[in-house]
C-alpha cells in the first residue's frame, strides 16, 4: 500500500520547498497551541515582529542576539561537519570569555587597539584548548565526544561561578558576587550603532564560507565527515585535522564569548553564555552546516528570542514560549529530513484483492 | 555513623539517577541513542508534579509523569526509527522541547507545595527484615516507597534482558538489527515499546525529584542529571544492576560538596561542585581506555535501520 524508496536525487529548489514548510508548520503549531491559551496568534505574532523591528533600538538588539548565535554556530558548523558531535560549544564559549577576562583584568594599562586585540585572542586560545581536551581523548582513545564536550559545559560553569564568588571578586561591589567591570579600552566600540561584534561575524561567514570551499582543510572536513576511512586511505593524517579543526571551532565559539562579555555586559558573568552554545547547535544544524545560511537562520532565532522576551510582559506567554518554538522548528525539521531522503509511493492497486487473486497476479 | 547519614542521602539523591539511567540502558539496548533524557526528567517532573497538585493523587502523579514520558518516548521513536532522523540531534531536540515545556507549564505552579496527605505517602518506611541488616540494612532499606521502587525497577530490567524471551530478542536488535528481521522479531515494533518505556522510566526519575526530592517545581530542578544519566550507562556497562552502584556513587557525589562545607576545608565548594562531572570524565576517558569498556555497548547503537537496505 505504501512503498518508502531512496531517492536518487532531488532538486535543490525541492529541498528548500520541504524546509520552508516544515518551518512554517511549526509556527503553525504553536499558533495553534498560542490560541487554545486564550490569545489571537496573528496579533502575537505581529506583536513578536514589532519586538524586533518595531523601533531602531528594538532591530539593534535583535541584531545583537543574532551575533554570538552566528559565531558559535559556525564554530559547530565546523565541528558537526566531521561528524564529531560537539556539544560543548556552552564552555567553549565561557572559557573564551574567562580567557579574554584574564587579558582584560589584568593589564588595565593598554592601548584601546593592542588590548582588544589580545582579548579576542587570548578568547579564541582559551576556547579552542577547552575543545581541544575532549577532541584528544577521542582521537586518541575514541572516547565518546558528545558526552565529554556535555561534562566540559558545566566544569566551565562551575569555574566561571568559583571565580565570581572567590578569587576575582570585586571588593569594591559591597558584598555582592561580582567580578570588577572592563576599563574603557577593553569594551568593544560601536560601528554604525552596534558593536563591532557584528563586522566580526559577517568577516567569520566569508572567512569560514572560503575556509570550506577553498582551501585544502575544508576539503580535508569534507572527506573525513563523509568517510573517515576514505580520508585514510587517501593519506590525509586524520587525527591532525581533527584536532586543529576542533581548536579553530572551538576557538571560534571562545571568541564569541569574549566578545559578549567585552561589548555586552563589559564584564565576566556565568551567564555570559546564556544558552547560546545549545541554541547554535540548532542553528548550525537547520542551515544543513552551510556557512551563508547561519547568519540567516541565526537572524530566524534572534527574532524568536527578541520577540518571545516582547511578547512576555504583552501577553503573559513566558519566554520559555520560544523555546518550545525553537525545539518544534528542529524536529519538524528533523521529520522533514525524512522526505527529503525518500519518496513514499502510494499504491492502492492491490487493495480489496483476495488473496487468491494476488497469487493469481503472480 | 555520620557516614552511614551521609550514605542514606546519597541512596536518596542517586534515585533520580538510577530511574534515568535504567530508561536509558532499556532505549540503548534497542539500539538507539535518546540524548533527550534531561528534557524527559523535566517533563516528568512537571506533569507529576501537576497532577498531584490538581488530583492530590500520588497515584495518579506517577501515573501521569510515565505517561508523559512516554510519549515524548514515542516521539523520539518515530523520528528515529520511522524517519530515520539524526538520533544525536533528534535526542538534542526533545531536550529542548522538554526544556521549553516544562518551563512553560511549571510556571503556573511555583511556590505551589503537596498537601500532607501526599507526602505522608513519600514517607520513609522500614522494609521489615531487610532494613534490620547491620550497617547496610537502614541506608537501603528505611527509604521511602519510590526509592525502593528504583531498586525493583532495577533488578527487574536486569531480568527482563537477561532471563527472558522479549529481552533476548531486544538485545538482538541492538546488536544486529538484519538479523533479528531475519529470525522474523518484528524491529520497528519492539524499538517503539522499548523507547516508550524507557521514556516513561527517564520521566519517573525527574517526577522523583518534584515529587519527593525537594519537593516542589523548579525550573532548573534536573540541574543536568539527565546528562549523567547518558553517562552513567555507559559507566555501568549497560547493565542495570551496575547501574545502582553507579547511580548511588553519583548521588553521593552530588551532595557531597554541600555536605564537606561544615568542615571548613580550604577548598571552594564551587570546585568541590564539580565533583560529579570531573568524574563522570574520569569514567568515560577509562571506559574508553579499557578494551572492554565501551566494547559492552550494543553494536548497532545510533544506527538507524533501513530495512531496505537488508539486501
Amino acid at each position: 500500500m505504501m512503498r518508502v524508496s531512496k531517492r536518487s536525487t532531488i532538486k535543490g529548489k525541492y529541498i528548500l520547498l520541504i524546509r520552508v514548510t516544515a518551518v512554517l508548520l511549526a509556527l503553525i503549531s504553536l499558533g495553534v497551541f498560542i490560541s487554545f491559551m486564550g490569545h489571537d496568534p496573528i496579533k502575537v505574532y505581529k506583536a513578536m515582529i514589532e519586538g524586533c523591528f518595531g523601533s531602531a533600538y528594538r532591530f539593534k538588539e535583535t541584531i545583537k542576539t543574532a551575533i554570538p548565535l552566528t559565531i558559535t554556530a559556525l564554530g559547530i558548523m565546523l565541528a558537526f561537519k566531521m561528524k564529531f558531535w560537539n556539544i560543548g560549544a556552552e564552555g567553549q564559549i565561557l572559557m573564551g570569555a574567562f580567557a579574554g577576562s584574564f587579558v582584560a583584568l589584568n593589564f588595565t594599562n593598554l592601548p584601546k587597539p593592542i588590548m582588544l586585540t589580545l582579548m579576542l585572542i587570548a578568547g579564541i586560545i582559551g576556547g579552542g584548548i577547552w575543545a581541544l581536551i575532549p577532541t584528544w581523548f577521542k582521537v586518541k582513545y575514541g572516547t565518546n565526544e558528545t558526552l565529554f564536550t556535555l561534562m566540559m559545559n558545566y566544569i566551565a560553569l562551575k569555574w566561571i561561578i568559583y571565580l565570581q564568588y572567590g578569587p576575582w571578586k570585586d571588593p569594591n561591589a559591597l558584598g555582592f558576587p561580582k567580578i570588577p567591570n572592563f576599563v574603557d579600552a577593553a569594551l568593544l566600540p560601536k560601528f554604525l550603532g552596534v558593536h563591532l561584534g557584528w563586522v566580526i561575524a559577517i568577516v567569520l561567514v566569508v572567512g569560514i564560507y572560503f575556509l570550506i570551499n577553498y582551501t585544502k582543510l575544508g576539503f580535508e572536513i569534507s572527506v573525513i565527515g563523509n568517510s573517515e576511512n576514505t580520508a585514510r586511505y587517501a593519506g590525509m593524517n586524520v587525527k591532525g585535522i581533527i584536532l586543529k579543526t576542533l581548536f579553530i571551532g572551538g576557538g571560534l565559539c571562545g571568541m564569541s564569548g569574549i566578545i559578549q562579555a567585552s561589548a555586552v555586559s563589559g564584564n565576566l558573568t556565568y551567564e555570559v553564555s546564556a544558552g547560546v552554545g545549545y541554541t547554535a547547535i540548532i542553528i548550525a544544524w537547520l542551515s544543513g552546516m552551510r556557512a551563508p545560511i547561519i547568519p540567516l537562520t541565526a537572524f530566524l532565532f534572534a527574532i524568536l528570542t527578541q520577540g518571545a522576551s516582547y511578547i512576555q510582559t504583552a501577553f503573559q506567554i513566558p519566554q520559555s514560549a520560544a523555546e518550545i518554538l525553537q525545539g518544534m522548528i528542529l524536529i519538524f525539521t528533523l521529520a522533514s529530513e525524512f522526505f527529503i531522503s525518500y519518496k513514499v509511493n502510494f499504491d492502492f492497486s492491490n487493495i480489496g484483492k483476495t488473496r487468491k487473486q494476488l497469487k493469481e497476479e503472480m | 555513623m555520620a557516614i552511614l547519614v551521609f550514605l542514606h542521602a546519597a541512596v536518596q539523591a542517586g534515585t533520580p539517577l538510577l530511574f534515568a539511567t535504567a530508561g536509558e540502558i532499556l532505549t540503548e539496548k534497542s539500539g538507539n541513542l535518546n540524548l533527550g533524557v534531561e528534557g524527559l526528567m523535566l517533563i516528568g517532573a512537571v506533569f507529576g508534579f501537576l497532577a498531584g497538585n490538581s488530583t492530590n493523587s500520588p497515584l495518579l502523579a506517577v501515573l501521569s509523569a510515565a505517561a508523559a514520558g512516554a510519549l515524548c518516548g514515542l516521539l523520539f521513536a518515530w523520528l528515529t526509527v520511522s524517519l530515520r532522523a539524526n538520533q544525536v540531534v533528534t535526542g538534542l531536540s526533545i531536550t529542548i522541547l522538554g526544556t521549553g515545556l516544562s518551563g512553560f507549564i511549571g510556571r503556573g505552579l511555583m511556590g505551589k507545595v503537596m498537601s500532607e496527605s501526599f507526602t505522608h505517602v513519600f514517607r520513609i518506611i522500614e522494609v521489615p527484615l531487610l532494613s534490620k541488616i547491620p550497617l547496610i540494612g537502614p541506608v537501603l532499606f528505611k527509604q521511602n516507597i519510590f526509592v525502593l521502587s528504583g531498586y525493583l525497577c532495577a533488578i527487574l530490567l536486569g531480568l527482563y534482558l537477561n532471563k527472558t524471551r522479549f529481552g533476548l530478542n531486544l538485545r538482538i536488535i541492538g546488536e544486529n538489527p538484519y538479523a533479528a528481521d531475519a529470525s522474523g522479531i518484528q524491529v520497528s515494533l519492539y524499538k517503539y515499546v522499548h523507547i516508550a518505556i524507557g521514556g516513561a522510566m527517564c520521566a519517573l526519575g525527574g517526577a522523583y525529584l518534584s515529587l519527593v526530592y525537594v519537593p516542589a517545581w523548579q525550573e532548573q530542578i534536573t540541574a543536568g542529571r539527565g546528562w549523567i544519566a547518558v553517562a552513567l550507562v555507559i559507566f555501568s556497562s549497560w547493565n542495570p544492576n551496575k547501574a545502582i552502584f553507579g547511580a548511588f556513587l553519583f548521588g553521593g557525589l552530588d551532595i557531597i560538596g554541600f555536605r564537606i562545607q561544615q568542615y571548613n576545608l580550604p577548598i571552594s565548594q564551587y570546585l568541590i561542585d564539580m565533583l560529579p562531572y570531573v568524574v563522570t570524565i574520569s569514567a568515560l576517558i577509562y571506559m574508553s581506555i579499557s578494551k572492554s569498556g565501551s566494547g559492552n555497548a550494543p553494536e548497532a547503537l545510533s544506527e538507524p535501520y533501513f530495512r531496505e537496505e537488508r539486501y
